[in-house]
């Protein structure tokens, strides 16, 4: 078992080295594209041209490149933006970081929850108005974008209804650190939490209760059954249990992708300037270093999630830790 | 008498009409008995014993007749008194011991869920009577085999386990459904070998499924052959081999290969299939693939009658 975990480890390193190598061919070994050039930005001086060649190394071998900007990155940590003027990259990455991570492990507990109870509860009542009820709002949640739910979110809680008894406790919008003040922390991030979380809500609940009956039909259940269990544990500890391998899977991918970036949409309607927005905002400008540095990021919390993921499967399935 | 079965009839309700799997079955069982239920695939062998284990669990099946355990009515008994009685006073052996264990818990942790459901004692206690039924149905190191996990065992080995957790409350009717079908010869005669030192040992009666003529010589006491839903033959291990009455049981009897003697070039086969149990053809249902079909066949279906040998045939009736 700890040789599996400490073998997927080493894998997660070498994925992370790929990636790190992939990306940063395609923005400075483009052919026909010379990254001084955008890295200084539109209209920058011959000067300050000739700066940016010397400090990224251009003039040198392309491995001496990729060598100087992974020590920019990681080790000295001082890659500068020039489209920003001088805007330190890896403390702006920092910043954004509890941002996002906030955001995202909010809505994952959410989600999570929610999302098991429903999927119990529609399994368990298979067929009945429960079950096509929740089912029916699983669709609706997963139909509305969330850009259009969350300005809607904020239409009610901020303006239309925000001096009604419901919504008077919604602070304005933006972000809080949780060291300086930890209840508005989480009143600010309470609606973006329920925003973000319903697209997933309606995804995992339909496919967990999928799986739950799926896992009804195998043999092992009716064994369950004529042990005498209650239907309570053959449902909890059974076909719950054996169900939320695929449950795991979808989580990883959706968690590590949120890290990394694709909470975007939620994080410009509320005002929470995390790694998806900088990132948007970096794209928008053509900030090269910038792109890097939550590129880098992002591949990292991606790869990161997907390693858990297969760690929680180890626990989850004993036939895993063998092979 | 520990068992009594009366006029049982399943039927489920599908969209090309209803299909009676069951169609009028009565038998006793004795206490301690192993009583053979012998059969093809869709005969009703398998649904006939899960009415009994209260494990039909489909919307569209109904169930009528009487099931009477120690003289207790099963049919129409509330699911929780039902649940009391399963896994702890009867209990079941599957078919196929490679999807019959929970795959992500260990044996161990399986059979104690089991003994816990049905007494209130530990959970070391009940990891100590698992130890001892494990030994019990020969594995060789039971202490660690409780923490293995079903992927880990062979299939007989799985299956010893299935046994093993079947037997953790000691029950007095374990039913088996085709135990051997699905392992290899070798390791089917050391199963049977269990199922009947543990007769000796529990007291417990059994029946055994199976389509394996050949099982049922080696284990039955009595035996039943079941065709299309009905009973078609009833008698003991001793009647039934050496005086088969039905067509359809000496068919089966003459599709066994001769141990001693010329074997055939080909062994007889029985013409046709069995039928669709939506569209039963008139009369006696084997009577479309029967050697000594005649008229009488056609017009009714034939009775299994009273008698501790018995067939439901016109020409055994009327010999």
């Amino acid at each position: 078992m700890i040789y599996a975990i400490l073998r997927r480890f080493g894998q997660m390193l070498f994925v992370m080295f790929g990636i790190s190598v992939i990306v940063f061919l395609i923005f400075f070994a483009t052919p026909g594209a010379d990254p001084a050039a955008r890295i200084a930005g539109r209209n920058a001086s011959p000067e300050v041209l000739e700066a940016v060649r010397h400090s990224f190394g251009f003039d040198r071998p392309l491995y001496v490149q990729y060598v100087t900007m992974m020590e920019k990155i990681f080790v000295t940590g001082d890659l500068t933006s020039f489209v920003n003027r001088g805007w330190r990259v890896v403390p702006a990455v920092m910043d954004s970081i509890p941002v996002t991570l906030s955001l995202v492990f909010g809505a994952a507990i959410l989600w999570v929850v929610v999302s098991i109870i429903i999927g119990i509860a529609a399994a368990a009542t298979r067929g009945s108005w429960l079950d096509k009820l929740l089912m029916a709002l699983g669709l609706l949640g997963i139909s509305m974008p969330v850009y259009w739910l969350g300005e809607v979110m904020n239409l009610i809680t901020q303006s239309r209804y925000h001096d009604s008894w419901a919504f008077s406790w919604v602070p304005p919008l933006g972000y809080k650190n949780f060291s300086d003040d930890p209840k508005g922390w989480f009143l600010t991030l309470v609606i973006p939490w329920i925003t973000l979380s319903i697209l997933y809500i309606g995804i995992y609940g339909r496919v967990l209760r999928a799986a739950i009956i799926e896992s009804l039909q195998e043999d092992y259940i009716r064994t369950a059954r004529a042990k005498g269990l209650s239907e309570t544990r053959i449902l909890l500890r059974h076909a719950l249990r054996t169900s939320l391998i695929a449950f795991v899977t979808l989580f990883g991918l959706d968690f590590g992708a949120l890290v990394g970036g694709s909470a975007l949409l939620t994080e410009v309607v509320f005002g929470l300037h995390g790694i998806g927005k900088l990132t948007y905002d970096a794209l928008q400008n053509l900030d090269l270093p910038m792109i890097m540095a939550t590129v880098m990021y992002a591949s990292m919390f991606v790869v990161i999630a997907n390693a858990v993921v297969d760690f929680v499967y180890i626990l989850l399935d004993p036939r895993l830790r063998t092979s | 008498m520990i068992l009594s079965v009366r006029d049982l009839r399943v039927a489920f309700r599908t969209n090309d009409g209803l299909v009676r799997a069951i169609d009028g079955v009565s038998f006793d069982l004795e206490e301690s008995e192993i009583l053979g239920v012998v059969g093809e695939s869709g005969s009703g062998k398998t649904v006939s014993l899960l009415a009994v284990m209260g494990l039909i669990t489909d919307p569209n099946a109904t169930i009528e007749g009487s099931i009477r355990y120690k003289g207790r009515e099963l049919v129409g008994l509330p699911a929780r008194e039902l649940r009391r009685l399963r896994g702890n006073e009867i209990a079941m052996i599957f078919q196929d011991p490679m999807t019959a264990l929970t795959p992500v818990y260990t044996i161990g942790w399986q059979i104690a869920e089991q003994i816990r459901a049905h007494r209130s004692i530990s959970k070391s206690k009940a990891m100590e009577r698992v130890e001892e039924l494990l030994a019990e149905v020969n594995f060789p190191n039971p202490h660690e085999a409780m923490s293995r996990y079903p992927h880990q065992l062979s299939g007989g080995m799985r299956q010893r386990a299935v046994i093993a957790m079947a037997l953790s409350c000691n029950p007095a009717l374990l039913v088996a459904d085709e135990p051997t079908t699905a392992l290899d010869v070798t390791v089917q005669a050391g199963i049977l070998d269990l199922v009947r030192k543990l007769r000796a040992t529990h007291k417990s009666a059994v029946v055994f499924i199976t389509h394996d003529m050949g099982v049922v010589s080696e284990l039955a006491d009595r035996v039943m052959v079941m065709y299309a839903g009905r009973v078609v033959e009833r008698g003991s291990r001793a009647e039934l081999f050496s005086d088969p009455r039905h067509p359809y049981t000496r068919a089966l009897l003459g599709s066994i290969p001769p141990l001693t003697g010329e074997k055939p070039r080909r062994l007889p086969a029985i013409p046709g299939s069995p039928p669709s149990l939506l569209r039963l053809p008139q009369g006696c249902a084997f009577g479309p693939r029967c050697p000594v079909h005649y008229e009488p066949c056609e017009a009714g279906k034939p009775d299994l009658g009273s008698g501790t040998h018995a067939a439901a045939c016109f020409r055994v009736a009327q010999a």
